[in-house]
């Protein structure tokens, strides 16, 4: 863990590293655990109880609840589970970008556009 | 020998599984992706690959954070999908080939790589939906598969220079097996995107272009660059490029373009499709 990490950051932009995968843990078992459907319908049957089977953390909890994709990341989620959740609730990336980005999903879409316009076809 | 005859590569947006099982194909948003496929149908009829060697990365259907090889091979003799929980067909099972899993396996050791090995091994959309746009409708897959799954969820990620020379041990494999199978490589996912972060949908059609064009007549070119410049460049999950960097490595040294296709978006993805022949 005492690696020093020269490379500069890269805005808007997080790695999942060791360090992330650690304070994530229980969050991202809990959504790949969404890989069965019986864990889907048991997370919607009573979604207290199964965030506390799998001892997320308040800050986990916390934005399970408020439906919060960037605290969710920032408390470790990784997005590749955290897709899993967000399929429960009905979003997908563009929605979960819009949700990231400060933008409307309509505005998120025409973003994701805006950048083929120019493309010489080839 | 077999005969390595080809390189496949394309990018396995999980969207497109679903435009697929809707028959949008020739929907406006979809159509100048698929379009991008009638060649690669003909290229893989005159080509009759009897196996594929697959490059590919897992999202969380077969490995967790628990056990997470940086690379694993797969030795089954069947790889089945399953539900990846958001609401995706599930597709069909694929045949495995144990024999010639253990034998690229050997070599990769023998080349002092360390992969982990999986007689049991799901495999998810980064898989399946490059079968599904290869070999449209058809009953049964008409390859046997080596599936190898590169890391690319969990910092460190092994570099473009170490996935290189992973494709080129696999190579050596394939050059020493005895059947006389024919052989496509390929290599899934990419191009330039970003899920996570407030830099969520960047993609970079200059860096795609870079990649596509280095690909082919100097790979070694894309190993110039860190981990850290390729997610800078090519955005958070852009670093499946390495599924391309080793399958590229897999087909031999010398390669030639035969085919490519470059479009956005697809979903939050610059998708790209290539196809190399050996040169």
């Amino acid at each position: 863990m005492a690696r020093h990490d020269p490379d500069p950051p890269i805005p808007g932009t997080s790695l999942f590293d060791g360090r992330a995968a650690a304070r994530g843990y229980a969050i991202n078992a809990m959504c790949y655990s969404f890989n069965q459907d019986a864990s889907r319908r048991a997370f919607l049957a009573d979604e207290n109880a199964y965030c506390a089977k799998f001892g997320l953390t308040p800050a986990q909890r916390k934005a399970v609840a408020d439906r919060d994709v960037p605290g969710m990341i920032a408390a470790g989620g990784n997005i590749y589970y955290l897709a899993k959740l967000a399929g429960i609730f009905g979003l997908n990336v563009q929605d979960i970008g819009a949700l990231q980005t400060g933008k409307s999903v309509a505005e998120f879409k025409q973003y994701l556009r805006d950048q083929g316009k120019d493309l010489a076809r080839g | 020998m077999a005969k390595v005859v080809g390189a496949y590569f394309t990018s396995h947006v999980p969207a497109i599984g679903g435009a697929i099982h809707r028959g949008d194909q020739q929907d406006p948003y979809w159509k100048p992706f698929f379009d991008g496929f009638d060649r690669v149908h003909e290229w893989l009829a005159a080509l009759r690959p009897d196996i594929a060697v697959v490059f590919n990365n897992d999202h969380g259907l077969n490995f967790f954070l628990d056990c997470l090889p940086t690379f694993a091979v797969g030795a089954a003799a069947e790889y089945h999908n399953a539900d990846e929980g958001w609401g995706l067909p599930v597709y069909k099972p694929f045949a495995g080939y144990p024999d010639l899993s253990w034998h690229i396996i050997e070599q990769l050791v023998e080349d002092e790589f360390d992969p982990a090995t999986c007689q049991k091994m799901l495999v998810d959309h980064a898989l399946s939906i490059p079968f599904e746009l290869a070999w449209p409708g058809v009953a049964q897959w008409p390859v046997r598969i080596v599936p190898i799954a590169i890391n690319t969820v969990q910092h460190p990620l092994p570099s473009a220079r170490r996935c290189l020379e992973l494709g080129r041990s696999v190579h050596r494999a394939l050059a020493s097996w005895p059947g006389a199978e024919r052989v496509v490589v390929i290599g899934t996912g990419g191009l330039s995107h970003q899920l996570d972060g407030a830099r969520a949908g960047f993609m970079n059609p200059e860096f795609d272009r870079f990649c596509l064009d280095e690909l082919a007549r100097n790979p070694d070119a894309l190993t110039r660059h860190s981990i850290h410049d390729i997610v800078r460049l090519s955005g958070t999950q852009g670093v499946e490029i390495l599924n391309w960097i080793a399958a590229r490595g897999a087909l031999g040294p010398l390669a030639r373009e035969v085919h490519r296709n470059y479009h956005i978006p697809i979903s939050n993805t610059a998708a790209a499709t290539l196809l190399l022949d050996p040169a």
